[in-house]
């Protein structure tokens, strides 16, 4: 689904330039660079502890980064919370969710930006039939609307992460192994929202340890191997066995074409 | 009962097949906490050949539960975002002790004001909320900002502000307060049979409005709503409880002698024959604006969804932008807050300071909390079940005491209960898995 009338020549959508972040003696991520262009979507690969999931965090605002900067649109942002985040349309699936289990499916979507009415009390009904609205598109067969999240599967609690993070008019959108609770039926329906989104001009990091899949939905693929980056290809011009030779062994197809 | 629907999701039953209680859609742990108060006030009615349901007994039911309930309602969201308060009572001591040096003696010697001035008693309760709410916010500042376990911030407060209230005194016994002030306390101040029925009726009211507003909202949003008669249910019983305790406290006679005393305080002669009731107590009444103002807060406000999410699962309350350390801060000053209330209550009670005020009272409300289905580990509870629980535990003292069980026993059967309540709230959640 690769798709070639991706304008690169434009400045980036977001950069995240020589990003780095170490804990204590681990360098989570060591000078790693990586851009997505309006409607791309870009595959951030890895073995598991690569850095994938360190590295978007700096970007949602979970973590704040030891160096490195952030561009949107070209001008460097300061993202130091998930608030900041938020502000410049950065949406974010976590890989852990990130669902207060106590809640019902709306009250997390909307968590900390909730509906209020006219006096400001918690509008939720209208959060309710807004999550209805949502969650229609992304899983027709869910029912569980007042019951706290606790209480459902793992996809079905994926599902709720994913509405979140599509309602809100992302542009820059991170989604850390957004498909591995779902069954067929849903991924096939998370893939097509991909591929709508990607319509929409926004720009799609995505987490994905499915070579398969990443071959199937991402443009470009960026590489990691122990907090580095080992390279970004484009996923037309690469075969599955390169992509997961860079991912084992961290050797670069192009640079051996060179 | 869902045997025969296997097939659909098990929240949504198929409509014929749905129980009473589903139909109510009322909280079940609700429904045996009310079943479990009910039980222990028949049992030690008949034990006490009567005594223990005459509306004298109920009346001081009602003042004794209020200081316990107020603050048990902070407790809530304290427990329910992950962190306990060991230091309510000291806490208590704290600003009961500022009041009372407050009324007697710097506001008459300082602003000049004379003893029973009117503006003694407001003056000095707000002062008494500001020292109580800064206490309260200190306390969550060194637990959200700086990391401090709430255990050891509040084990270390409870000996700070028990003995801080010591010093504020210089140990001694403080009193009597104001009358006005002392009128918050209970007997010495209650809205009398009119004005009882006036506050039953404004309150049977606002109970319909909120009832059948709920209902209007989510029939204009297309939702499914429960049937109208178990909408009429529910008002129903709901009216029946507001007005037959109001009915229960205006049956309270004040004692004739008192009567006379208050005719002649105004200059008048009681007329032959004259009664009247106390009716509802105006501590009681601060206690239903608490509750109110705090469920109001917990389902309807950010706030409240907040402390929830955050309980929940702290970190994904953070990812979601909650500033989850300002959050906690905000939960302890109201706690604060709360107390200082209760420091009124409970001082006015008493028309006067003494030390050992509101000892032990960090385990009552902790109790209460946790009896009325409050969860340690977070994320769940409710104000009215805090209440509950408060009132449950006051009975049972008070039942017992009336029967004569002295009050070590009387402590020895609380302990258990407490331990009993938290069993039965685990095998119930364990098995409707919530
Ligand atoms: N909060 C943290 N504290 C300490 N170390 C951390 C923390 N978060 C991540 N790390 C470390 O950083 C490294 C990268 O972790 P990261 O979560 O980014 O891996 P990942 O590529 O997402 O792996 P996976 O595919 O398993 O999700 C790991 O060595 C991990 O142990
Ligand atoms: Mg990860």
């Amino acid at each position: 689904m690769a798709d070639t009338s991706i304008d690169r020549s434009v400045t980036p959508l977001c950069e995240m330039r020589d990003m780095q972040k170490a804990f204590g003696g681990i360098r989570a991520v060591d000078h790693v660079t990586v851009n997505v262009y309006p409607g791309e979507v870009v595959g951030i690969l890895g073995h598991n502890g690569a850095g994938k999931s360190v590295l978007m965090k700096m970007l949602s605002g979970a973590y704040q980064r030891d160096g490195g900067q952030i561009f949107v649109n070209g001008e460097e942002v300061q993202i130091n919370n998930p608030r900041d985040a938020r502000a410049y349309n950065i949406e974010t699936i976590y890989q852990t969710l990130a669902l207060a289990d106590n809640l019902d499916a709306a009250s997390n979507l909307f968590l900390g930006r909730e509906l209020t009415t006219r006096l400001g009390f918690l509008d939720d009904q209208s959060m309710e039939s807004e999550t209805r609205k949502i969650m229609s598109r992304l899983n027709p067969n869910f029912r569980r609307y007042s019951t706290p999240v606790a209480g459902l599967s793992g996809g079905q609690r994926q599902s709720v992460a994913i509405a979140r993070a599509v309602y809100f008019d992302a542009k820059i959108l991170i989604m850390d192994e957004p498909t591995a609770a779902l069954g067929v039926e849903e991924t096939r329906m998370v893939a097509e929202l991909i591929g709508e989104l990607k319509r929409q001009g926004i720009g799609i990091f995505l987490i994905d340890h499915d070579i398969h899949q990443v071959k199937q939905l991402c443009d470009r693929a960026s590489v990691m191997k122990n907090g580095r980056l080992v390279g970004t290809v484009n996923v037309d011009e690469v075969t599955e066995d390169d992509l997961l030779g860079m991912i084992i062994l961290g050797k670069n197809p192009k640079a051996e074409a060179a | 009962m869902t045997e025969a629907t296997t097939s659909h999701d098990p929240s949504e039953p198929a409509r014929n097949k749905r129980t009473l209680f589903q139909n109510l859609e009322i909280d079940t742990r609700l429904l045996g906490m009310i079943g479990a108060f009910l039980l222990i006030a028949i049992v030690f009615n008949i034990m006490t050949e009567g005594r223990f349901l005459t509306p004298r007994n109920v009346f001081n039911l009602t003042i004794q539960t209020v200081s316990v309930a107020i603050m048990a309602t902070g407790m809530v969201f304290v427990i329910v975002t992950r962190h306990i308060d060991l230091s309510v009572g000291a806490l208590l001591a704290t600003v009961s002790a500022t009041m009372a040096v407050t009324q007697t003696d710097l506001l008459p010697t300082m602003l000049g004001l004379e003893l029973g001035s009117p503006l003694i008693a407001p003056i000095t309760i707000l002062f008494g909320a500001i020292v109580g709410t800064i206490i309260g916010a200190f306390h969550g500042y060194l637990i959200g900002y700086l990391a401090i376990p709430a255990f050891i911030v509040t084990l270390g407060g409870l000996f700070v502000w028990r003995n801080v209230a010591w010093h504020i005194t210089s140990g001694q016994t403080v009193g009597p307060l104001d009358p006005q002030f002392v009128s918050l306390g209970g007997i010495d101040g209650t809205l009398g049979e009119t004005g009882s029925w006036v506050f039953g009726a404004l309150a049977a009211l606002f109970t319909l409005y909120l009832l059948f507003g709920a209902r209007r909202r989510k029939v204009s949003h297309g939702f499914p709503v429960k049937p109208i008669w178990a909408e009429i249910l529910i008002a129903g019983v709901a009216l029946a409880a507001i007005l037959g305790f109001v009915w229960i406290l205006n049956s309270y006679d004040i004692p004739d002698r008192r009567l006379e005393r208050m005719f002649a305080a105004r200059g008048e002669v009681m007329p032959e024959g004259y009664t009247a009731g106390y009716g509802v107590p105006l501590s009681v009444l601060l206690l239903i604006i608490v509750a109110a103002a705090m469920m109001v807060v917990a389902q309807r406000t950010r706030l409240g969804r907040y402390i929830f999410a955050a309980g929940g699962n702290p970190e994904a309350a953070a990812l979601s932008g909650i500033n989850t350390r300002l959050l906690t801060v905000k939960v302890f000053a109201i706690v604060g807050f709360l107390c200082a209330l209760s420091a009124v209550v409970a001082s006015a009670r008493l028309n006067f300071h003494s030390n050992d005020v509101g000892t032990l009272d960090e385990l009552r409300v902790i109790a209460a909390a946790v009896i009325g289905g409050t969860a340690l580990s977070g994320g769940i509870g409710t104000i009215y079940g805090a209440i509950l629980g408060a009132l449950i535990m006051q009975s049972l003292q008070s039942g017992m005491a009336m029967v004569g069980v002295e009050a070590p026993y009387q402590n020895i059967v609380v302990g258990i209960v407490l331990v009993l309540a938290v069993f039965i709230d685990i095998v119930y959640r364990k098995r409707t898995g919530v």
